[in-house]
């Protein structure tokens, strides 16, 4: 029984039974399965995730076919439905769960595009304040206090207008604008992770600086890492719905959630259907990567909880 | 305590100046401003014109140094869409996203702390498990989509609010809780984390050993120590809210700045968006700045840090 895994550790405890003590990674197993909200997360994250890939195979319509003879069938649930439009079609007869479907690739794409900026800037920065303190932290403390002065969704929409509306400038405006709390995060954990013996050896031993950030610093910041990429991809989910509903983000016709929104609106109240759908997609994509950051916060990291 | 003061408003005074610049900068990342201030149709004599009547042929310099000297007087000149000072133009309208921000900050403030305080002080029962779901839920909810959903419920099918406008107390419920309910998550937290580690001091233990009232040790003893960071953050949240209100007027059809500026970037009009950035910005400087001074007032630990 103590022997069942290689890598667990059993100790005699003297009175003929065999203690096992689990290895760091059965631990974290361990603490995962027990966690509801990493497990939830988890699997709406996942879900999603297969949603995009499968986009083609899974939506019986294409997202951007056009039928205004078919304009806005109501869902199955409705009496009206038909099995032939699930979640119904919008005001230009588009097949809704076609738009739904391709929807989680433009969220899912443009979430990940902003946080790989954001987290970029932002670790970088917060190493360089959190491993020379000082002046250089100084520095970037201002830098940060400048950027969250500016209010983003403003300063996105001016930039997004005055450069021109494209999914790219959509996500370069963003990912500049929100990477403040990654630095934050990633300089109080470097300045933790400095002060281990294994950082003054690698100084005593002569290694560069470079080398220090790169081997000793980098790896162990991982976990925070990890968390914070997917807290910052739900926030830059919701910052791209906000600027596409305000008509200032993704532009007709792609399936943005946002901007199936936008375009509901005008229709809401009396075809509700086209805004509770693709508002439940965001709430629920948004919720689970939220839920699977804690998540992975709890399991990894159980002393660093907010 | 002055010494502290006076480093705290050097740095808010560096700050608010990069953040001019960056306001400054910012209608010219289209490349040349007059030619988007002519809109499409303009000819080359037009854009010309403009050029001169805004000064955009001079150095750049020039141009923000001139800017910020007007600015200071609170004069930032004429919006070409209003063909009015803009100044007057956002007096206007200021009133209106400064109330919407402070009842969004006064409902949140007054739904989180007693749910914070009352999730600390029964960890891991069904209330705190309730608060939890509602923070969680508040991160992940869009504010413009939480807006049409009580729009379509409150508004139209059980008739109890109005759905747009500013005319009355009752026409900013709704736009409140949208706003508000986006600050929740962040004070709840910081209440249940506060006063969770201050529960378990020392003092705690000692005034509840001696005697005293529950209710009194939870109310003068704790929670006084736990809200200081919830004061300081309510400063922040303010300036958040100020800024995230563009969204939310432009769903109620809330005549403030937000609304304005959201307008005013449609129609190019630059001057007024610029002021706009100019000043929220500044309103946020100013905020975390008094926040800093009311954070080392009521803490003297921070003072000396």
């Amino acid at each position: 029984m103590a022997t069942s895994s290689p890598i667990a550790r059993s100790l005699d405890a003297g009175l003929g039974e065999t203690v096992v003590f689990p290895s760091p990674g059965q631990i974290i197993r361990r603490r995962m399965r027990r966690h509801k909200g990493l497990i939830i997360g988890g699997v709406i994250v996942v879900v999603t995730f297969l949603v995009a890939i499968f986009a083609p195979v899974l939506a019986p319509h294409d997202p951007y076919a056009q039928n205004l003879s078919q304009r806005m069938i109501p869902p199955i649930w409705h009496e009206k439905g038909t099995w032939n439009h699930p979640l119904g079609t919008d005001n230009l007869g588009r097949d809704y769960l076609s738009r739904v479907v391709y929807g989680c690739r433009v969220s899912l794409i443009i979430g990940f595009s902003i946080m790989l900026i954001a987290l970029t800037i932002g670790t970088t920065l917060g190493v360089l304040a959190g491993y020379f303190g000082g002046k250089m932290d100084m520095l970037v403390s201002f830098i940060v206090t400048v950027r969250l002065a500016l209010p983003p969704v403003l300063v996105a929409l001016a930039v997004v207008v005055l450069i021109g509306g494209s999914m790219t400038v959509v996500i370069v405006a963003l990912g500049f604008l929100i990477w403040a709390r990654a630095a934050v995060v990633m300089r109080a954990s470097t300045q933790q992770i400095r002060s281990q013996d294994y950082v003054a050896a690698a100084q005593a031993a002569g290694c560069s600086t470079i080398r220090i950030l790169l081997t000793e610093i980098l790896p162990n910041l991982a976990d925070n890492l990890v968390v914070v990429a997917t807290l910052e991809i739900g926030r830059a989910i919701l910052l791209e719905a906000a600027l596409s509903f305000l008509g200032m983000g993704v532009q007709p016709p792609t399936p943005s959630w946002g901007l199936m929104i936008s375009e509901g609106k005008d229709f809401m109240f009396f075809q509700p259907y086209l805004i509770t759908i693709p508002g439940t997609a965001l709430f629920l994509l948004v919720l689970g990567m939220n839920l699977l950051g804690d998540g992975i916060r709890d399991v990894t990291v159980p002393e660093g909880r907010a | 305590m002055i010494t502290y003061t006076l480093k705290r408003l050097g740095l808010a005074a560096l700050v608010a100046v990069t953040v001019s610049i960056v306001s400054f900068m910012l209608i010219r990342l289209s490349g040349d401003p007059a030619i988007a201030l002519a809109g499409e149709n303009a000819t080359s004599e037009q854009i010309d014109f403009i050029r001169k009547q805004y000064g955009f042929d001079r150095p750049l310099v020039v141009q923000y140094l001139e800017w910020g000297r007007r600015a200071m007087r609170g004069d930032f000149g004429e919006s070409p869409y209003f063909n009015q000072p803009v100044t007057r133009i956002i007096g206007d309208r200021i009133g209106v996203t400064m109330k919407l921000g402070l009842m969004s900050l006064i409902f949140a403030v007054a739904v989180s702390i007693p749910m914070g305080v009352l999730a600390s002080i029964r960890p891991n029962t069904w209330i705190d498990r309730v608060a939890l779901t509602i923070s969680v839920m508040g991160q992940a909810m869009p504010s413009f989509w939480f807006g049409l959903i009580m729009i379509i419920v409150l508004g139209v099918w059980l008739r109890l609010l109005p759905i747009s406008g500013t005319d009355s107390f009752a026409h900013f419920i709704m736009p409140t809780i949208a706003l508000g309910y986006y600050g929740i998550p962040a004070f709840m937290r910081l209440t249940r984390s506060g006063m969770l580690e201050v529960l378990s001091s020392d003092h705690i233990r000692t005034a509840r050993a001696k005697g005293l009232r529950w209710g009194k040790v939870l109310f003068k003893h704790a929670l006084r120590n736990a809200i200081i960071p919830v004061v300081a953050l309510a400063a922040v949240q303010l300036g958040f809210m100020l800024g995230g209100s563009i969204v939310i007027e432009s769903v109620f059809a809330l005549h403030g700045i937000g609304y304005l500026a959201w307008e005013s970037i449609g129609r190019r009009d630059l001057p007024v968006v610029q002021a706009i950035v100019l000043l929220l910005s500044m309103i946020f400087v100013a905020l975390t700045l008094i926040s800093d001074i009311i954070n080392a007032f009521l803490d003297p630990r921070i003072r000396v840090k």
